[in-house]
This record gives C-alpha cells, sequence and structure tokens, in this order.
C-alpha cells in the first residue's frame, strides 16, 4: 500500500490506432475506469471506445459568442444614443445597421477567445509537468508514432501487478509502470 | 460533338495528396527535422540577409515619416489615401487565402488542404502584420490611432460606429486575433512534438512552454477538435466580412466607381484570388528548398490553381459589371470615370490589370499550364502584380476624376512610398523565412492523420 501512492498508473503501448482502440474496449470490458488513451493525432473512433460524453466547448463557445455580440450591440447603442447622441441631420440616433459589421466581428471575437481559452482551460492546460512524462518511450513516441493506454492508480480497481499484467493480455508491445512524483 | 475525351484516360493519373509510403514516424522526422536537426544552408541566409535589408529600408522610411510626417508621400489633395491604403487592401487580400484554406476547405473535408495550411495561416498573419502597417502610418500621427478604440476618455468622446473605418479596425483587428489563435490551436500538438524531439535543452524549454503541456490525451483531443471545428465555423464567416468592411470603405462613399454594390463579393473573390496567388509564390520555393515534394505534390498546386483561375473568372465578372452598371446607369459621373479608365492618364494602368488579372491566368485552363512549374510561379507572380494595379486603379482614377474638373488632380508616388512597399514585402518574407526555421511549416499531427487515413485507403 506504501508503494502504491508512487505510482501514477501503469503504460502500455501500442504501434498502431486499431489495437489500441481494441485494447481500450477490453479495459472497459474488464471494469476499469480511470483510464485514458494518449495518441500523436486524434484517432477516429476513440472517443467513442472511452466513452467520452459531449463536452462543453460547443456550449462555452456559443456563450462567449452571445456574450460579444450583445455586449457589441448595446455598447454601440449607448455611445450612440446615450453617452454621446450626435444629430447628424435629424437621422435616427439608433441606426442599428450601421453597427451590425461591429457587432459581427465582436460576436466572432467572444466567440473564437472562448472557444480556445475554454478548451484549454477544461482541458487543464497549461501544465508544464505530468507523470508520464518520466517515461522515456512516452516521451519519445506519443507524440510522434506510438498509442498509449493508461491504467491510473485511482482507479478503484487498480492493482499495480495484476493491472500490469491484464495489459500484457492485451498484446501491448510495451507495458511501463508510471511513477508519480 | 465527340464525347471521347481528348486524351486516354489511363493516362492521366490523379497526383496523390502524399506519396506513397510514408509512415507516422516518417512524417513526423522529416518535418520536424527542417526545424531541429537541418542545417542553416547558404540560401537561407543569403534570402534572410536581403530580406532583412528590405526591413531595414523600411524602419528607415518609417522612422522619416514620423520625423517628417506625410507629406514625404505622393498624397495630397485630391488623392489622399494613394499607396497607404492600395497597400494595405492588397494586403489583407493576401491574407485570406490562408483562412480560406484553413477554415472552408476544412469544413469541406478537402484532404489537400492539409499539407498547405500551415504556412498558408503564417502567411495570413504576416501579411495582416504588413496590412496593419499602412492604415497605421496613413493616420499622420500614429501614436493617436489609439483614438479609434472605444475606451473611457477624459474627453467623454467614442468612435463613430456609423464610419466604415471604424467597422475596419474592428473587422482587421478580429480577423488578426482569429488568424492568430487558429494558427496556435493548429500548432500545439505540433509544438509538443518539437518539445519531445528537441536535442539542445533551451529548445526544449521554448517549445516545452509554448506547447503547454500537450500529451496527446484523448479526451484533451476530443475538446480540440471541438474547438477546432467552432474556429473553422467562425473564421470562415469572418473571412468573408474582413473584405466586405474593406469594400465599404469604397462602396458606402459617393466617390464614381466606388459607390457600387458588386464590390463586396467582388473584392472578396479578389481577396482570394490574390492570396492564392501568392500561397503558389511561396509553396514552390519551399517544396523545392526544403524537399517536400513528397508533401506539397502536383495535386496540391493544381488545384491551387484552379482555385485562383475560378476567383480570377469572378473578379473578371466583377470587371464587367463595373462597366456594364456604369454604361446601363448613365449616370455622367460613372460614365466619365469608364472612359477615363481606357483613356484617361492612369490608362496604362488599367490595361496592365487586365492583361495581368484576366488574360494570363485564362491559360490556367490547360493542364500542361497548371503543371509546369516554372509557368505558374510566374502566372502567380503576375497575378499579385494585378491585384495590386487593381486596387491602384480603384484608389487612384476615382479620385483623380471625380465630380468638379477643378477638383481633377494627378497622383505620382515618391521614392518614399515605394521604399515603404518594398520595406514590407521584405518584411512578409523576412518573417516566412524565420517561420520555417523555428515552427513546423507542415502541420505534423495531419499529416499522421492522412497517414492513417491514406493507408487505410489500400487496405
Amino acid at each position: 500500500m506504501e508503494h502504491r501512492s508512487h505510482i501514477y498508473g501503469v503504460l502500455a503501448e501500442f504501434p498502431t490506432p486499431h489495437e489500441l482502440i481494441h485494447a481500450v474496449e477490453k479495459t472497459r470490458e474488464a471494469g476499469y475506469r480511470r483510464i485514458e488513451a494518449y495518441t500523436p493525432f486524434p484517432v477516429e473512433g476513440l472517443s467513442e471506445a472511452l466513452a467520452l460524453k459531449r463536452n462543453k466547448v460547443p456550449l462555452i463557445t456559443l456563450i462567449g459568442g452571445l456574450t460579444g455580440g450583445l455586449g457589441g450591440f448595446f455598447f454601440q447603442y449607448w455611445v450612440s444614443v446615450l453617452a454621446y447622441p450626435l444629430n447628424i441631420g435629424g437621422r435616427p440616433l439608433n441606426s442599428w445597421p450601421a453597427f451590425i459589421p461591429v457587432t459581427f466581428e465582436l460576436t466572432v471575437l467572444g466567440a473564437a477567445l472562448s472557444a480556445v481559452f475554454g478548451m484549454l482551460a477544461l482541458n487543464g492546460l497549461p501544465r508544464p509537468h505530468h507523470p508520464l512524462f518520466n517515461v522515456q518511450r512516452f516521451v519519445r513516441h506519443a507524440t510522434s508514432d506510438r498509442f498509449f493506454l493508461c491504467i491510473e492508480a485511482r482507479d478503484p480497481k487498480f492493482n499495480l501487478s495484476e493491472s500490469a499484467h491484464f495489459l500484457q493480455t492485451l498484446h501491448a508491445a510495451h507495458v511501463i509502470e508510471v511513477e508519480d512524483d | 460533338m465527340s464525347t471521347r475525351p481528348p486524351y486516354n484516360t489511363e493516362d492521366v493519373k490523379v497526383a496523390p495528396v502524399l506519396e506513397p509510403g510514408h509512415t507516422y514516424a516518417s512524417v513526423t522526422d522529416k518535418i520536424s527535422a527542417i526545424v531541429l536537426t537541418r542545417p542553416t544552408s547558404l540560401g537561407w541566409v543569403a534570402g534572410f540577409a536581403l530580406t532583412f535589408t528590405l526591413v531595414m529600408v523600411l524602419t528607415v522610411s518609417l522612422a522619416w515619416l514620423i520625423i517628417k510626417g506625410v507629406g514625404i508621400w505622393g498624397i495630397n489633395v485630391p488623392v489622399g489615401w494613394g499607396f497607404a491604403i492600395v497597400n494595405f487592401v492588397w494586403w489583407i487580400g493576401i491574407g485570406h487565402a490562408g483562412t480560406l484554406i484553413s477554415a472552408i476547405l476544412f469544413l469541406l473535408n478537402q484532404k489537400w488542404r492539409t499539407s498547405i495550411n500551415r504556412f498558408a495561416e503564417a502567411m495570413t498573419l504576416f501579411a495582416v502584420a504588413c496590412a496593419g502597417i499602412f492604415p497605421l502610418i496613413h493616420t499622420g500621427r500614429p501614436w493617436m490611432a489609439y483614438y479609434m478604440f472605444p475606451y473611457p476618455s477624459t474627453m467623454y468622446l467614442w468612435p463613430q460606429f456609423r464610419s466604415p473605418l471604424i467597422w475596419d479596425v474592428f473587422a482587421v483587428s478580429t480577423y488578426g486575433t482569429v488568424s492568430l489563435l487558429f494558427w496556435f490551436v493548429g500548432l500545439i500538438p505540433d509544438l509538443a512534438t518539437l518539445r519531445d524531439r528537441a536535442l539542445k535543452k533551451p529548445m526544449q524549454i521554448i517549445y516545452g512552454m509554448l506547447a503547454m503541456g500537450w500529451r496527446g490525451s484523448a479526451r484533451h483531443w476530443h475538446r480540440y477538435q471541438s474547438a477546432y471545428l467552432l474556429l473553422a465555423g467562425l473564421a470562415t464567416p469572418l473571412v468573408l466580412s474582413v473584405h466586405t468592411v474593406v469594400s465599404f470603405d469604397f462602396a458606402i462613399a459617393i466617390v464614381p466607381g466606388w459607390h457600387t454594390t458588386i464590390f463586396p463579393p467582388y473584392f472578396v473573390a479578389g481577396a482570394i484570388y490574390s492570396g492564392f496567388a501568392m500561397v503558389i509564390s511561396i509553396a514552390i520555393p519551399l517544396r523545392k528548398a526544403y524537399d517536400l515534394e513528397d508533401f506539397i505534390t502536383m495535386h496540391h498546386l493544381e488545384n491551387m490553381a484552379k482555385v485562383m483561375l475560378a476567383t480570377g473568372l469572378i473578379v473578371a465578372y466583377g470587371y464587367y459589371f463595373e462597366y456594364f452598371m456604369s454604361v446601363y446607369s448613365g449616370n455622367k459621373f460613372d460614365l466619365y470615370l469608364t472612359k477615363m479608365r481606357f483613356h484617361g492618364p492612369y490608362s496604362h494602368f488599367y490595361y496592365a490589370l487586365i492583361l495581368c488579372n484576366i488574360l494570363t491566368p485564362q491559360l490556367l485552363w490547360f493542364r500542361k499550364a497548371r503543371t509546369n512549374i516554372p509557368l505558374l510561379f510566374v502566372m502567380s507572380l503576375v497575378v499579385n502584380l494585378g491585384m495590386w494595379l487593381e486596387r491602384f486603379v480603384i484608389v487612384v482614377i476615382s479620385l483623380t476624376r471625380d465630380f468638379m474638373p477643378s477638383a481633377f488632380g494627378r497622383y505620382s508616388a515618391t521614392a518614399w512610398d515605394y521604399a515603404t512597399f518594398a520595406g514590407t514585402i521584405g518584411l512578409f518574407v523576412m518573417l516566412l523565412f524565420l517561420f520555417v526555421r523555428v515552427m513546423p511549416a507542415i502541420s505534423i499531427a495531419e499529416m499522421r492523420e492522412l497517414v492513417a487515413e491514406t493507408s487505410e485507403d489500400h487496405q
């Protein structure tokens, strides 16, 4: 038990995305839930295999876009009608068609900023260090040409030797213990 | 008419988007090696030195401008816009192809976008940077430029939101910001690759900080893909809006030749036209210098040539419609302006424009011309020149021949105008030179995806 707190999880390496997806399915069937896959590019079908729910990025983007658009429009309204009304030949102060270009641009700006920063925040980035970076093979291959599956130590079913052995049975090319720090 | 094609169909092979035989590791190695291990070539140093010299010319021109004021340029009554606005519109238009490739072709699921989107997006950023310089210095007092942004000033003064010039400020700054975000989000996985492959400690630290700890987790990819798709969806209407707003700078005014509803679509088409020309002008030397013929194949060059031809035809339609509307409207000022385009003091610019933008690109109908790389390169430069001439014709001919003969005038650029323009070209190319040495010029993560897809096709 004492040893266990120094372990982040066990990591299995696979040479192709198909083998990874197969392994993820088997691992979930075996009852593991705290698992995560690491791939050098987005692999189709992996989110489904991991049973990931719909993410919140679209909602955040919508809120950001609405905030930008409504804020932009009513700011122009406030400036042109309330704060600094200019009577130019008796034309209406709330000349809303002329406010559309800026409203549109601010909608896009608000949505784009919230999409990017929302995505980074939900992903917990920036995070300069991670226990997986202790693994040489992970650093060498995870962002290049290999596909990894990690069973984390916080999984209730996790047992270092049993989980490692389980990953061996899935024909992993390598199975590596990941130390926590 | 015979239905038989003029060639044997079996002889015509469509060039692949990725030459066969590549693996995840080989695309990673090949693209990251350009940044990490490849020695700096003599050609790079020479090119960098030349463009850096031009940046020095730009610095001197800007310094002299700030010391003396805009009087060092050829602008005066009646032509107050001159080179600064011509160059601004030209540069911002060039940027549009980068966004089109990265956003619209992404939404349309075009595989051939993959190996060209990264440097096209970089091109967008650098073109917007060059474009942004011009309106800023054209204000005459660039240190007062913040007046255009809404901020609570002690004078209780706010921007005039009914003015296209303020729309421009918002459109261009939003465009610059969103292009930067899009480019950076696309770079994150590749920065992680560079972090993990960098051999020297300082490089590992710099790329590590930029990659922000990206580790390719499936949950991260899941959100990343949502964000990327949304950005593409947002950038698509944005890119169309930017040149529309730029065209409003003209179309909202009542000057003959400017006050026309064809301007927004015709400006957007022209922007994409010149932008694709610039992407071709960059892609051809880039693939040659860094042996990227496997990744930027004939397929890409041909497709870009086809887009150039199509948008060139839309632009030609725009020119025709400008002419038609002035004749059909019977408005004497518009008619006179059209006459001045053909027979006025600047008619040689107009004829050169027709030659560059309409006649020369018709060669692209022929497959032989599209696949002839030197010819395609020359044509892309011709189109860039033509698009610059178009903006010159629009700005200068209209302003020198508006309503009152007593207000007619002439415009000629001074050496400082040319020096500033040449300087921004130097800045643009220098930034590209730096970019290919410090960032992966082709998206590595997307190339791996392409390897996965094409290998599945073979199975």
